[in-house]
């Protein structure tokens, strides 16, 4: 094996989407349950003979279990974090066995909204339970479990990832060595959540929502998915890289070559940054489905792990075992280095092992998912030293 | 902080099994030599990315955090030693750094270099500002934004009510303990709140 594989360019890996039923109910936060379900996920890299070298990646809001790796004979399939995972890249899949799980109540095959509900025999629409960020948890865990893995040499997830990378750490502290929380924060502040609601209140008027039985009626709500998509994307970006990619520019019409004046309209799109949003927004409602993302944003408005100990995260933290990386980036004012720090503080006064990079990026909350240089060498040094503690350690595989 | 002579002396201060915090922690070799060789635990603190990045691939946890804004992250007494080795000169709110020091630690480790060393003073009798192996910058690029002496460490450690436990210099890898004002390129300080 190469071990400056990295430096090369790596072999293209191929990913294969997997399913995995479960017919044992799963008891939810809400006090509901789900009766019977599926869970898409995708596996990549080899699970080593003592089972030790497993990593689960976490998903955000629009993402998947299709983290790494492209999908054979299809162009542009490259998997949502594609720059983190693969063969000798930071999260290396010929060290690692690696593990992307599409959440319960997402759109890419997990049981959802869209999905039949087994005690009516109707889709679920409206009706599918609330799901928490600890149901999606008690659901990965089951995956694991069902894979014949019992401990992870690390959980990792960036924003709403991160919340469940945390909340791993929490509620099965004994099964997981590393935590890898990214961009991410304890729970969601009041303007974090405020932007949730103006999505949900922009689908749920949509008359084509219908209450969340669209699917009988044939139709989607594009029109609520569009501005919710918008308002999440002007949150994921900062103004400087808004600026820099758009600025004023004026939107230039199909065969025209440039264009100098004001159009002097109310309705038209006038600025690159309404093109922009546009397609963005049109992009999102062709394959986004509308009850996940209330479902989504809801979860993340009810992570506060803190909650049950007066606010007191320390305190809730105390039972974390893991060794943490956490990461922010400078210009990531949804998720801020703030944020960041409060759970660094609280793994402090635990006494945890923690590491800490603030990555002075341009691209706000977006720079999780890009190729900033240093934000790729943190990680890639964090997951080295556990790969090469996994090679020492006592019974090891040769 | 790099030198070798300069990690050995300061590593025998720190009481074994001892919980650090390192300011300014660089590359993390000296917190490594700690947990290594006496069994000490803990955390560095460094702004920058280099050094966060050594800090990681050699497995000693690392906080990025700008010194300048202070150390809100850590309780009262969270550590038993806290660690300034060479960070003070590079520091804006020194003072300000020394009180919280204190307040974090029950003990505290600050190291300089001393700018009352001879070959120092000889330079500015003649002068020129000091360039020599301990403060190898010209005066226009130097990294020092603190220039200060043995002497004036103490009258800034009895002003904040801080209570020396041992203070001495250190030259060529030795401890000088007369004159170390004129006699030593490092000053080496340990105290606690008064």
């Amino acid at each position: 094996m190469c071990s400056d594989a990295g430096f090369f360019s790596p072999m293209t890996l191929v990913a294969h989407a997997q399913s995995m039923h479960f017919e044992a109910p799963l008891p939810l936060q809400c006090g509901a349950s789900v009766r019977a379900y599926d869970l898409a996920y995708e596996t990549y890299g080899t699970l080593n003979a003592d089972r030790s070298n497993a990593v689960l990646i976490c998903h955000a809001l629009n993402a998947s279990h299709h983290v790494a790796g492209v999908y054979a004979g299809q162009d542009k399939s490259e998997g949502w974090w594609d720059t983190m995972i693969g063969p000798g890249k930071p999260v290396d899949t010929d060290r690692f066995f690696v593990i992307g799980v599409n959440n319960l109540g997402s759109c890419f095959g997990s049981t959802g909204p869209m999905h039949l509900n087994p005690d009516t025999g109707r889709v679920y629409g409206a009706d599918f339970p609330v799901v928490t960020v600890e149901d999606w948890v008690d659901a990965q865990a089951r995956l694991l479990d069902a894979l014949g893995i019992r401990t992870l040499a690390a959980v990792m997830g960036g924003s709403l990832g991160g919340m469940q990378a945390l909340s791993w750490s929490l509620r099965y502290p004994e099964r997981v060595r590393h935590a890898a929380v990214i961009a991410s924060a304890p729970n969601l502040n009041a303007e974090n959540i405020a932007f949730n609601e103006v999505a949900r209140r922009a689908i749920v008027p949509d008359p084509d929502f219908h209450g969340g039985h669209f699917y009988q009626h044939d139709v989607v709500p594009k029109r609520g998915l569009r501005i919710a998509r918008m308002i999440g994307h002007i949150t994921y970006l900062s103004d400087d890289v808004m600026n820099a990619k758009f600025g004023r520019d004026l939107r230039r019409a199909v065969g025209e070559v440039a264009q100098d004046g004001y159009r002097y309209s109310t309705q038209d799109v006038e600025f690159q940054i309404e093109s922009y949003l546009r397609y963005q927004g049109d992009k999102f409602s062709e394959y986004f489905d509308a009850n996940t993302y209330l479902l989504i944003t809801r979860a993340l408005d009810y992570f506060d792990p803190a909650r049950e100990h007066g606010g007191n995260l320390a305190q809730a933290l105390a039972g974390a075992t893991a060794k943490f990386l956490l990461v922010s980036f400078t210009t990531d004012w949804r998720f801020s280095p703030a944020r960041s720090r409060e759970m660094v503080k609280a793994l402090l006064d635990n006494g945890r092992h923690v590491s800490y990079a603030e990555v002075d990026a341009p691209h706000g909350h977006d720079a999780f998912l890009l190729d900033d240089p240093r934000y790729l060498a943190v990680v890639r040094a964090w997951f080295a030293r556990i790969a090469s503690d996994l090679a020492s350690a006592p019974g090891a595989a040769p | 902080m790099s030198d070798q002579r300069l990690m050995q002396s300061i590593a025998r201060l720190v009481p074994p099994g001892s919980r650090v915090l390192d300011l300014g922690c660089g590359d993390g070799a000296l917190l490594d030599l700690l947990k290594r060789e006496r069994g000490c635990t803990g955390y560095g603190v460094e702004i920058a990315d280099a050094n966060v990045l050594a800090c990681v691939k050699r497995g000693v946890d690392v906080i990025q955090l700008n010194l300048d804004e202070g150390l809100a992250l850590f309780d009262d007494n969270s550590f038993d030693v806290v660690l300034q080795i060479d960070t003070l000169q590079h520091l804006r709110n020194t003072e300000t750094m020394l009180v919280e020091t204190a307040r974090v630690g029950r003990v505290g480790i600050v190291a300089f270099p001393n700018f009352a060393h001879w070959p120092n003073r000889l330079a500015v009798l003649r002068g020129r500002m000091p360039v020599t192996r301990r403060l190898p910058y010209q005066w226009y690029d130097t990294p020092n934004i603190r220039v200060g002496t043995f002497k004036d460490f103490e009258v800034l450690a009895t002003k904040n009510q801080l209570s020396l436990l041992d203070a001495f210099g250190l030259q060529d890898g030795r401890e000088v303990r007369f004159l170390p004002n004129a006699r030593a390129a490092t000053a080496v300080f340990r105290f606690e709140r008064g």
